[in-house]
């Protein structure tokens, strides 16, 4: 569906050239929901511009839906963008118009004539949940309307693809939970593909199929979501994953452990799928003489399948902590004995 | 009473007076809106990192607006006087008072059509491009509706200074209460014309802020 190779873009600025994307290769399949994770300045907002020709690469070529969106200019390009929808972190409304008025706005631009336009804007305020609303400014709106006042445009031309530029980023927790089963939903519905870029590995985790993590440009890793959370590789990566599974807060009270524990060891198990549902831990309190300390544990839920981790102190003799560990590498899981730091 | 207080006015002469302020006002405003308009909505665009970034466009209609802002308006209507009777055959009468009105005020109004533009936001008009939108639909929909507010209240100030420009435009003959209130009250040395011709010309003006005011105020969905 989307197909981007060797993508390199250079801003040129005072200070010399910016190599905001640096040589990308991606490739994002129909109906799926693909997620691009980075800090900010890593290069994802330009990345995600460059599929719908806000920004041209510098070298390399975007094929959306088999057209060369890099190539494409002019009117090719603006037909092009009718297919290619994008949601904003600031929703980017027009104030001047009314909730319908925002949502017939790209109908207007596609030259639909005024009665399918109040049809199809009836349609939008169903799907997205804003009936009653419709007369309403946006400036009467709370944030998560106006996402879906934003999102109600962004699929009125019935597009195949659908871009959200850290469209939750600017929402509480509880508002960005339902935005993000609003574009499930849409996803599943419509069989939408959807490319989202965010800061925060939670959206991740909630919805996207597959991640991409970019650093300084570059694609320093990607995969399916439950296998990159499950095994992430670059620092980065782990430090994204620790965002959601709490590990980064924990680093403290493992330190204390290890100071007041000086026997035993220090381990983190990482459950997938079904493995979480076992009771590793009590089989092995019955089955060795050991003792086993919980520290911290936690369990998320991506697109793909449960996910967890614990962090737990065994302590016994060094030859029942020796087959206990031995034990927990037989298990469907991955273990990891934390040393002192 | 009035007749007491302004004993030397005429008001056959104040009333076709007051309409001849009126006209100017109303005609110049008019044509300034939309020169104005077209001249700001250029800059703006031609500006960089916008639609048309081009610096040369840029410069020029940038150095054209400053030049025609800081001539003096005095100074502008005599520099005119050819341009105006090439134009109307004439340089008398309120007609003639035009062109240098609308050629006054239109840089005046441009400038304050572009810093209007610069305050909408951004992202408005990214979305509009990556909705596949037109230069002309962004014009059109979305840089003039999301500006519209401050359009109005520059346009406001800008009917209100065209009005004192019309009492100078009398230097060429084009009537108006200014001029009355020259020749009538100041060089005959009757006070009590000069104050009703003030009067007025501060109600015109008092009626010209509320109407804008009020479309302001009715216009601004924020």
């Amino acid at each position: 569906m989307i197909e981007l190779s060797n993508i390199t873009k250079i801003y040129k600025t005072k200070n010399g050239n910016l190599t905001a994307v640096d040589n990308v290769n991606l490739s994002i399949e129909k109906g799926e929901i693909y997620g691009i994770i980075g800090y900010s300045g890593a290069g994802k907002s330009t990345m995600i511009r460059l599929l719908n020709g806000l920004e041209k690469p510098t070298t390399g070529t975007v094929l959306v839906n088999g057209e060369n969106i890099s190539a494409a200019s002019g009117s090719q390009l603006r037909t092009a963008r009718q297919k290619i929808s994008m949601i904003f972190q600031h929703f980017n409304l027009l104030w001047s118009r009314t909730v319908e008025d925002n949502i017939a706005f790209p109908l207007e631009i596609a030259g639909v004539p005024k009665q399918e336009r109040v049809k199809r804007v009836a349609e939008l305020v169903e799907l997205v949940g804003l009936k009653g609303r419709e007369k309403a400014y946006p400036s009467q709106l709370s944030g998560g309307q106006k996402q879906r006042v934003g999102i109600a445009r962004a699929l009125a031309n019935n597009p195949e693809v659908l871009l959200c530029d850290e469209a939750t980023s600017a929402l509480d927790p509880e508002t960005t939970d339902a935005i993000l089963e609003l574009l499930v939903d849409i996803n599943k519905r419509l069989g939408l593909t959807i490319v989202l870029i965010t800061h925060e590995m939670h959206v991740i985790r909630k919805i996207c199929h597959r991640v991409a993590v970019m650093e300084a440009g570059k694609v320093v890793e990607s995969g399916e979501v439950l296998h990159v959370f499950q095994n992430p590789q670059a620092p980065i990566t782990k430090n994204f994953v620790s965002q959601v599974s709490g590990t980064n807060e924990t680093k403290e009270s493992i330190e204390q452990i290890l100071a007041n524990y000086p026997t035993g060891k220090l381990v983190k198990l990482t459950f997938v799928g079904q493995s979480t549902e076992q009771p590793i831990i009590s089989h092995l309190v019955k089955e060795h003489d050991i003792e086993v300390n919980i520290v911290h544990g936690s369990i998320s839920h991506t697109v793909n399948g449960p996910y967890g981790t614990l962090i737990v102190h065994i302590n016994g003799t060094d030859e029942q902590v020796e087959k206990a560990l031995h034990v927990l590498t037989q298990r469907e899981l991955q273990m990891e004995v934390i040393e002192h730091g | 009473m009035v007749e007491q207080l302004f004993p030397n006015v005429n008001w056959e002469s104040m009333t076709e007076a007051f309409y001849q302020t009126v006209y100017m006002t109303a005609i110049s405003t008019v044509v300034t809106f939309i020169l104005g308009l077209a001249i700001g909505i250029l800059l703006f665009l031609a500006s960089p990192n916008q639609i048309w970034a081009n610096k040369v466009v840029y410069f020029l209609t940038g150095s054209l607006v400053n030049i025609f802002r800081s001539i003096p308006f005095i100074v502008l209507i005599i520099l005119l006087i050819p341009f105006t009777k090439f134009l109307l055959g004439t340089i008398r009468g309120t007609n003639a008072a035009l062109p240098a009105l609308i050629i006054g005020a239109a840089p005046f109004y441009a400038r304050m059509v572009l810093i209007a533009l610069r305050e909408i936001d951004k992202g408005v008009i990214e979305a509009a491009r990556s909705m596949g939108a037109k230069t002309s639909t962004i014009i059109f929909k979305v840089l003039i509706p999301e500006s519209m507010p401050a359009l109005i209240s520059g346009l406001t100030v800008t009917a209100v200074a065209l009005v004192g420009y019309t009492a100078m435009a009398g230097v060429i003959g084009a009537g108006g209460l200014g001029n009355l209130a020259f020749i009538e009250g100041f060089q005959r040395s009757r006070d009590d014309v000069t104050l009703m011709a003030t009067i007025i010309i501060l109600i015109i003006v008092f009626i010209i802020q509320w109407i804008g005011d009020t479309i302001t105020a009715r216009v601004d969905k924020r």
